[in-house]
């Protein structure tokens, strides 16, 4: 059985895990990076998916998954087993974020977050222009029937983030294409997405 | 554990037969946990599948209360298959091309192994509730001496449901060193107080019928009849959901069309349960019954922390847990408990509750996506997938 590459914005998440550390992967879908950190990186990974299929895939590469509803809060880990808990592009799917990120901090040292950035002018320009809940290649489906209800800003994170009581490590901007933008210019205009390192 | 459904597609190994093999002696006895020691030993044993070469293709089932060694296929004038028959053959969840796939009744039990039928060489009588009580991991330490038996060290993985369960996580713990991987399904580390109630009715249901004769039935040419029907139809409503039953019998009568006024049974579902117990007496032993659900109730390898941290430390094996969303016996609750514990103690454990409306007897059905799940976790474990 072969498995597709990692996406880009995967491949940033993953570089910024250390050789060797305990990972938590929250909403780690069909394990592609939990697998590439066990594998590439020494790591000790536990997944947490919803997704019966998911998990099978997870299940096929050899990974420890559980099937766990995040939204249900994480009790089934202990406080700081991890060193990393990632959340790839799940954050916006999530019924409390605020609380989810208080879990994380509780459950390991650091967290790693990615998310699409609403206040990309792409998006702000499509509500403008069409006065229409926006649609991109990142958040593809229709207002009523969408996973994601909870979307924000790359502004609106670093609030939350600060009303947490967390701090940021190191902030990852991306472009529509997963590359970093070379300035932090107008951030909050110009990135796709965002790559999050926060210490607890 | 139920009787398995009529199958509906022919079985996968075909034609088989159990085995009998003397693994302990009364000069050299098996020491069980009581204290107590037991010889001679038989286990009844059948094997599905060729063992490879370097003997390391082994796959381990162990049986639930009511089952036995005959896990599939037909013994020769049966039309009904083992009982675990379309999970096993070529190609299907517990692939015969890559497996050598095993299975033993276990000590205590009434289908080959040396049980309370058996009779005890010292008096030539049948032990009756003179057996000693067998635990859990008493059951598998016999099990591990079949394996030196057969010549097999390591386990690629020991797979089991309900008691069997517990029996494979017995077996990941005694034996560390012998255990590849282990799937544990809708089982639990240790029964609640509602499960060791429904136990206990079970066993009043046997001890207070006027057959039983203290456990000495078998010398008086008698049978408990009616005390083990009413303990496994108690039990077998415990093994389905109520939306199971519901579906199944709903209110619908039974050969009538009115109902009776009357103490004859009136409902379908009365008289299902009557057919399962009147079945199941004719081929289970009262005594085993009582015997394995004490093991069961017995059965707590984690009682508090430091005794989990020590039998866990050597542990490396993949753990795959399973649980259904009907389940009421063995709830998912009970699952994740073990699962948590293992996360604890940082193990490779793969978890997942199967949607299900068929209840605990779930693990032995044909779910679709638990049947697909289980079988890429031992292809896996075969190198199939890598």
């Amino acid at each position: 059985m072969s498995f597709p590459p990692l996406r880009r914005d995967q491949r940033h998440v993953f570089e910024l895990i250390p050789q060797g550390s305990r990972v938590l992967d929250l909403g780690c879908g069909d394990g592609a990076l939990l697998a590439a950190l066990c594998d590439q990186r020494g790591v000790l990974g536990y997944g947490v998916e919803i997704d019966a299929g998911c998990i099978r895939t997870c299940i096929a590469r050899g990974l420890a998954v559980m099937q766990e509803d995040i939204d249900h809060g994480l009790a089934s880990h202990p406080d700081t087993a991890y060193d990393y808990v990632i959340l790839s592009q799940t954050l916006q799917a999530t019924h409390n974020p605020r609380l989810l990120l208080q879990e994380m901090a509780r459950v390991a040292k650091a967290s790693v977050v990615s998310f699409p950035n609403f206040g990309h002018w792409r998006i702000r320009l499509d509500l403008l222009a069409r006065g229409r809940m926006p649609k991109a290649d990142f958040l593809p489906f229709e207002w009523y029937d969408t996973p994601n209800i909870h979307l924000c800003t790359v502004a609106d994170f670093e609030d939350l983030v600060r009303a947490t009581g967390l701090t940021v490590a190191r902030r990852l901007l991306l472009d529509g294409r997963g590359d970093p933008l070379a300035t932090p210019w107008r951030a909050n205009l110009r990135a796709a997405s965002a790559v999050y390192l926060l210490r607890h | 554990m139920s009787e398995q459904a009529t199958p509906t597609e022919p079985s996968g190994v075909g034609l088989v037969e159990s085995q009998t093999v003397e693994l302990f002696t009364a000069a050299r006895p098996l020491a069980l946990d009581s204290g107590a020691s037991l010889g001679p030993v038989t286990l009844a044993y059948e094997t599905y599948g060729e063992l490879n070469a370097a003997h390391t293709n082994a796959v381990l089932i162990c049986h639930a209360l009511s089952g036995d060694a005959h896990v599939a296929g037909l013994h020769a004038g049966d039309e009904r298959p083992g009982w675990w028959d379309g999970f096993i053959g070529p190609g299907r969840a517990i692939d015969t091309n890559h497996h050598f796939v095993l299975c033993s009744n276990v000590i205590g039990g009434c289908s080959g192994s040396t049980g309370p039928a058996s009779i005890d060489p010292t008096t030539g009588k049948p032990y009756g509730l003179h057996f000693p009580m067998v635990t859990v991991a008493d059951m598998v330490r016999a099990q591990a001496a079949l394996l030196d038996h057969l010549g097999i060290r390591r386990l690629r993985s020991v797979i089991g449901g309900s008691v069997g369960g517990m029996q494979a996580l017995q077996w990941a713990l005694d034996f560390p060193e012998r255990v590849e991987s282990c799937v544990i399904i809708a089982a639990t580390g240790r029964l609640s107080a509602q499960n060791i109630a429904f136990n206990a009715v079970s066993r009043q249901a046997i001890m207070t019928d006027p057959e039983f004769f203290d456990g000495r039935y078998q010398e008086h040419d008698a049978v408990p009849r009616r005390g083990l029907a009413v303990a496994r139809m108690m039990a077998h409503i415990t093994y389905l959901s109520e939306e199971g039953l519901q579906d199944k019998f709903g209110r619908a009568l039974q050969d009538r069309e009115h109902l009776s006024y009357g103490f004859d049974p009136d409902f379908a579902v009365e008289s299902y349960l009557a057919y399962q117990g009147s079945k199941f007496v004719q081929r289970f032993d009262a005594n085993t019954y009582l015997y394995f659900t004490k093991a069961m109730d017995y059965f707590d390898p984690f009682p508090d922390d430091p005794t989990a941290t020590a039998a866990l430390a050597p542990v490396e094996c993949d753990f795959f847990v399973c649980s259904f969303s009907s389940d009421w016996r063995f709830q998912s609750s009970r699952s994740k408990e073990l699962v948590r514990l293992l996360l604890r103690h940082r193990k490779h454990v793969a978890y997942q509750e199967f949607a299900s409306s068929q209840g605990h007897d779930s693990f032995l059905l044909d779910v679709p996506a638990y049947k697909a799940t289980l079988k890429t976790f031992l292809d896996r474990r075969a190198g199939i997938l890598q």
